[in-house]
């Protein structure tokens, strides 16, 4: 069965005034979906990238340059990623519609994994 | 977990235990959505709180402060989380409910107003956000946030530390407590305005503090276990206060069948350990007020001679309007209405109580029942005046039109 990459999208977000069962609750979605997904045997990965926008390199004339990633809380990064096993796009689709990153401004990219077949 | 690092850092550095903390929850938050929860979450969080106020406290110390000692005892903790990696063995169970009550008895300090010490307690032993506290208390955040900075401002001042007061500073220091206790839960209990599930969720936190008083050897004391008692016979009856509208129902109204039986049976057993010992407080007395409508099974069977005889010591102890207004119901219950509204004079008329929309809502009653219906209608309608709630108003209303329609 193929792999597919949930990636998740987001502007760095400061929870600010969060209080403990607010966190708790939203802890409990995440936990309650990633579990569901673990129990049937689909969640292959996952894990969450730093916040700054990591660095990116470039070839021009024959050189790589190296420049920051977009570090503002303005601008969009990519916030974590998932590995799932799903039958097809539609099933992969399925999975990410239900996954609680989806509020706000938050997106998720989802790509299946090429592999020889 | 921050009643153990206060315990560490001192309750003059509770805002660093609290930030500490929430740094650890923030964590959490990031991570375990991708990872999933860790196998100890107790313990990661923990140990992730302690390196965070290690890192403050390194950072101060370069600042200004040199404090060693506390260090040394942050970095003892986190080697022994790592040691037994679970982290949550069983023998610091004791230690923690220890630290908790410690915990208590600063944020219920004497010298802090109960009002910042009600807050204080529900931010820090509760986890609750300014947020919900301003809801449960029609506040602002603003005004809640301001209430706390203080109070944490004079814990520093007056150097309130983070113990159990001993036993022979206790009387005061337990007094505060229950009173804050006390006020925790009828602000839940009240129908005042307000958040219903929050305020459902303060009567629940008052009396799992309550029992962690009472449960401890070095603070249980009979009037823990009264004030326990009252609150888990007022707490048994919070399922039938209400009709599915979410209206008001009087005690005589209620289905008792809805009461909850084992919180009474916890409330009755708590009673008697209040018996044990001479003292007889306010919170005994009301405690045995309200045993008595939890053991009745028909509302026309209430013992309303026992109840006054009650209310009689209770008034003399504290003459309060709400002691005084609940005395006369029960007045109205023996020698009748004329008798009730004489015992209703004995409330001094100010400015407070003449707010209380219960009041004249107890004068329109006693009126309404000796035919006075021009009277009654006057005094339901400054009632609703007062009301402070939708269902107090519509409760008022429905009255009201009982009245016009002709008593």
């Amino acid at each position: 069965m193929p792999n597919f990459l949930l990636l998740l999208h987001q502007t760095p977000t400061r929870f600010r005034n969060l209080a403990p069962e607010e966190i708790q609750k939203i802890l409990g979605g995440y936990i309650a979906w990633r579990e569901a997904l673990v129990k049937r045997n689909k969640m292959r990965a996952g894990e969450k990238l730093t916040d700054d926008g990591g660095r990116h390199l470039r070839t021009k004339d024959g050189k790589v340059s190296v420049t920051d990633g977009p570090f503002s809380e303005s601008q969009e990064v990519l916030g974590g990623f998932f590995m799932i096993e799903a039958a097809n796009y539609e099933e992969a689709v399925e999975i990410a519609r239900t996954c609680p990153h989806l509020v706000e401004d938050k997106w998720i990219e989802v790509r299946q994994v090429d592999a020889v077949h | 977990m921050v009643s153990r690092l206060a315990h560490i850092l001192g309750a003059q550095r509770l805002t660093m235990a609290e930030d500490a903390v929430q740094y650890a929850m923030l964590q959490a938050l990031q991570l375990w959505p991708y990872q999933g929860a860790p196998d100890y979450p107790q313990a990661w969080l923990a140990k992730v709180a302690y390196h965070r106020a290690l890192d403050v406290l390194k950072s101060e110390r370069k600042l200004r402060f040199y404090d060693d000692e506390t260090e040394f005892e942050l970095k003892n903790q986190i080697d022994e989380l790592q040691a037994t990696e679970s982290g949550e063995s069983p023998r610091f169970s004791q230690e923690i409910a220890d630290e908790r009550l410690a915990l208590i008895f600063v944020c219920c300090h004497p010298a802090l107003p109960r009002p910042a010490s009600v807050a204080l307690t529900l931010k820090v032993l509760c986890g609750f956000g300014v947020e919900e506290i301003s809801r449960a208390f029609l506040s602002t955040e603003a005004a809640v946030t301001q209430r706390l900075v203080r109070a944490k401002r004079m814990i520093r001042e007056q150097a309130i530390a983070c113990e159990v007061p001993d036993p022979t500073r206790l009387g005061d220091r337990l007094d505060a407590v229950l009173e804050v206790l006390y006020l925790l839960f009828t602000e839940g209990y009240a129908a005042t305005a307000g958040d219903r599930l929050i305020k459902n969720d303060l009567c629940a936190e008052a009396i799992r503090l309550a029992e962690s008083l009472a449960e401890n050897s070095s603070t249980t004391r009979p009037e823990c276990h009264a004030l326990l008692a009252l609150m888990l016979f007022q707490a048994a009856r919070l399922p039938a206060r209400t009709d599915p509208l979410g209206d008001l129902l009087l005690l005589e109204e209620q289905d008792r069948a809805l009461w909850d039986r084992s919180m009474i049976h916890r409330g009755l057993l708590h009673l008697e350990q209040a018996a044990q010992g001479e003292v007889l407080s306010t919170y005994h007395l009301q405690a045995e007020i309200a045993a008595i409508h939890s053991n009745t099974e028909h509302f026309t069977l209430t013992n309303w001679e026992h109840i006054l005889e009650l209310y009689d010591l209770l008034q003399e102890k504290q003459p309060s309007p709400v002691v005084l207004i609940n005395r006369a119901i029960a007045v109205s219950r023996i020698h009748g209405p004329a008798a009730a509204l004489d015992a209703l004079k004995a409330i001094a008329l100010d400015s407070q109580s003449e707010r209380y929309a219960f009041l004249h809502a107890a004068e329109g009653e006693f009126h309404r029942e000796l035919g006075h219906f021009g009277q009654a209608t006057l005094c339901l309608q400054r009632a609703l005046n007062f009301a402070r709630t939708e269902p107090q108003r519509r409760f008022l209303q429905r009255k009201l039109a009982g009245l016009s329609a002709g008593g």
